[in-house]
């Protein structure tokens, strides 16, 4: 094995080396302990990093500075807001549900730490190498839902009920194009495995990865899946459930101290695992998009994709303002569900116009480009067009009582 | 076409974000204890009470008649008059503060206390820095903290300054005419009332400190025997 190799394997090598020395037959044990605790430790850090790109980040986007007075440039700003975090009083309301108000929290940063455990995170990297590893990502990505009804339920206060339905109306809307964009993925590479997912666009041509996002449904594809993504992680602009303006801060009104602050991890959190998925599925995963970049190591892919995920997710919600209602909705119904599936169809037809089909060769291979592509692009303008008739925009007027 | 505005979004917010690393008129923050923004001349926050000459419990214009304390619409000003009397800037004999007190706390900052005062005595002062980890004594400010030269009212309203400095120095020099004319008077009937008398004293004091100019009389010369 030579050098970039042995950089690539360096965790599994260290992990197995850790293992070694455990006796026998409690080995199993200590391996899964070491990646729990690995993936817990590697994306709690991501966190506080992320919070802190997030706050530097939103304050150029608003032409300001951001954090910058703890430490050099602010950097140690994430251990004052844990320090923060860990030292404020928690307050439980007198007529909440005590048992489950202390569970809400717990359950959801289990849950969305359980979905890292099929996300190849680098080559022999995936904490379990599950079969269906696409499926019970997003079962556990559902099970978020039930933590957060837990909380707005639990907490007997309208504004977080109000938030909780919120949540729930619009994680149920939108898982739906969620799975069906990434249905066309399972569909083309026929397996549910994670890793089997990666391992096939892990391949190259005239030095170009097969990775599925220079499809034409895997770019379509991948867009409405991080879109959908971003309102089941209850990212801006999909943030209605914790309105500030509207309805406080919705499920998490009332949680004060650390379990806010969990609540805040397992967004932060939730939303690196669905980067991941939407890395494992369209981008290759811990793939290099060129093969002579194959010597840069594999987790080392897998984290510079993730952190360029997270760089947009700031980026769109320094721009967008939040969604209403009534446009969530039909956002979801009326264009991600008909988009979704057209970008099945069009899979489906780019797997049927498969090389010998449209001919040999550059010419053939552009060409099914071109009708996959157009299967996709000029549905999305009647639906677009569509949408639009009959909406005037133009500059609201006030009107005050005489 | 649909996600066309998302993109203008996005393309303004990026400007935004990397303009913020070049262009430093973007960047409009300032860093607040360590960089100042120079405050306008017209800015006004909280009262001071202006003292002449080097003694500021001895120069202070105030002369205790309580009109600020009446006007002042939240009552954050309390004034206890002495019982001695000292001579003002023209020569008048005046009372003075015993106690003046200003509560920053519940001072509004409406400058009222400045109109009304009929002596240039109170103004108002750009410091705005005024918490405390007292909250008790330290937001109850005592005349030795209101306390603040001339000269320092100068360098923060020069234009007020000026304006107030001349008035002064005109009403001092009216003082000094009048009170010059009344001891020539004085002189002239002591003269007549007993032809080769001894001159009296009060007409030594008419030629006392001429150019005193900008400056407002430091310390009126004695002349508190004569009616102006």
């Amino acid at each position: 094995m030579n050098a970039a190799g042995q950089v690539d394997q360096i965790f599994v090598t260290i992990k197995s080396w850790l293992v070694g020395h455990a006796p026998a037959p409690f080995q199993t044990l200590v391996s899964i302990v070491l990646m729990i605790a690995a993936i817990i430790v590697v994306f709690a850090a991501l966190f506080a990093l992320t919070v802190l790109l997030e706050r530097k980040g939103l304050g150029r986007i608003q032409n300001r500075y951001g954090p910058n007075r703890v430490g050099p440039f602010g950097v140690l700003q994430p251990i004052a807001d844990a320090l923060k975090a860990l030292t404020k009083e928690d307050v439980v309301p007198r007529a909440a549900d005590a048992v489950v108000h202390y569970l809400a929290p717990l359950v959801l940063v289990g849950t969305v730490f359980l979905a890292f455990a099929v996300l190849p995170i680098g080559r022999n990297m995936t904490a379990v190498n599950l079969d269906a590893g696409v499926l019970f990502f997003f079962a556990i990505g559902s099970a978020t839902e039930l933590s957060i009804f837990m909380a707005g339920w639990s907490s007997r206060n309208k504004y977080s009920l109000l938030g909780a339905m919120r949540a729930i109306a619009q994680m149920v809307s939108y898982e739906i194009p969620l799975i069906l964009s990434a249905v066309a993925v399972v569909m083309m590479s026929g397996t549910l495995s994670t890793v089997a997912i990666v391992e096939q666009q892990a391949h190259y041509t005239a030095g170009i990865a097969h990775w599925n996002v220079f499809t034409p449904w895997g770019l379509a594809g991948f867009i409405l899946f991080m879109i959908a993504a971003m309102a089941e992680t209850n990212r801006s602009p999909f943030d209605l459930p914790e309105g500030e303006s509207e309805i406080i801060a919705g499920y998490f009104l009332e949680y004060s101290g650390f379990k806010f602050a969990l609540f805040f991890l397992a967004e932060y959190v939730e939303m690196m695992a669905v980067s991941g998925m939407a890395i494992t599925l369209f981008l290759g995963g811990w793939s290099s998009p060129l093969s002579f970049l194959q010597w840069f190591p594999s987790w080392g892919w897998f984290f510079l994709k993730l952190l360029a995920f997270l760089g947009v997710f700031i980026w769109i919600r320094g721009t967008l303002p939040r969604l209403r209602m009534d446009q969530l909705m039909n956002f979801a119904w009326k264009f991600m569900l008909p988009m979704t599936l057209i970008v099945i169809f069009s899979a489906g037809l780019w797997r049927f116009l498969a090389p010998p089909v449209v001919g040999p060769g550059v010419l053939g291979a552009v060409i099914r480009w071109l009708v996959c592509a157009l299967v996709i692009f000029a549905p999305y303008i009647v639906l677009a067009r569509t949408l639009e008739r009959g909406r005037k925009i133009e500059k609201r007027t006030y009107r005050f009582a005489e | 076409m649909l996600g066309e505005g998302i993109i203008q979004g996005l393309v303004e917010t990026a400007r935004n974000f990397f303009g913020s690393y070049v262009e430093k008129e973007r960047l409009v923050t300032v860093q607040f204890p360590e960089e100042r923004r120079e405050l306008p001349e017209a800015t006004r926050n909280f009262p001071f009470l202006l003292y002449d000459g080097g003694d500021p419990m001895a120069g202070l214009r105030c002369v205790a008649c309580q009109i600020c304390e009446k006007e002042c619409p939240p009552h954050c000003i309390h004034i206890e008059k002495s019982k001695d009397k000292k001579p003002d800037f023209v020569g008048k004999a005046q009372a003075y503060p015993a106690v003046f007190d200003i509560d920053v706390s519940v001072c509004m900052s409406c400058q009222i206390c400045v109109e009304v005062c009929p002596f240039d005595a109170i103004r108002m002062d750009t410091a705005f820095e005024l918490s405390t980890d007292n909250r008790f004594g330290g937001l109850l400010w005592t005349k030795e903290q209101l306390a603040k030269s001339n000269d320092y009212y100068r360098t923060i309203h020069p234009t007020e300054a000026a304006e107030c400095d001349e008035r002064r120095a005109k009403e001092a020099e009216e003082a000094k005419g009048k009170a010059a004319a009344a001891a020539a008077a004085a002189a002239a009937k002591a003269a007549a009332a007993a032809s080769g008398g001894t001159p009296s004293a009060g007409g030594t004091s008419a030629n006392g400190t001429a150019g005193n100019g900008a400056k407002a009389a430091p310390a009126a010369p004695e002349q508190t025997e004569v009616k102006p």
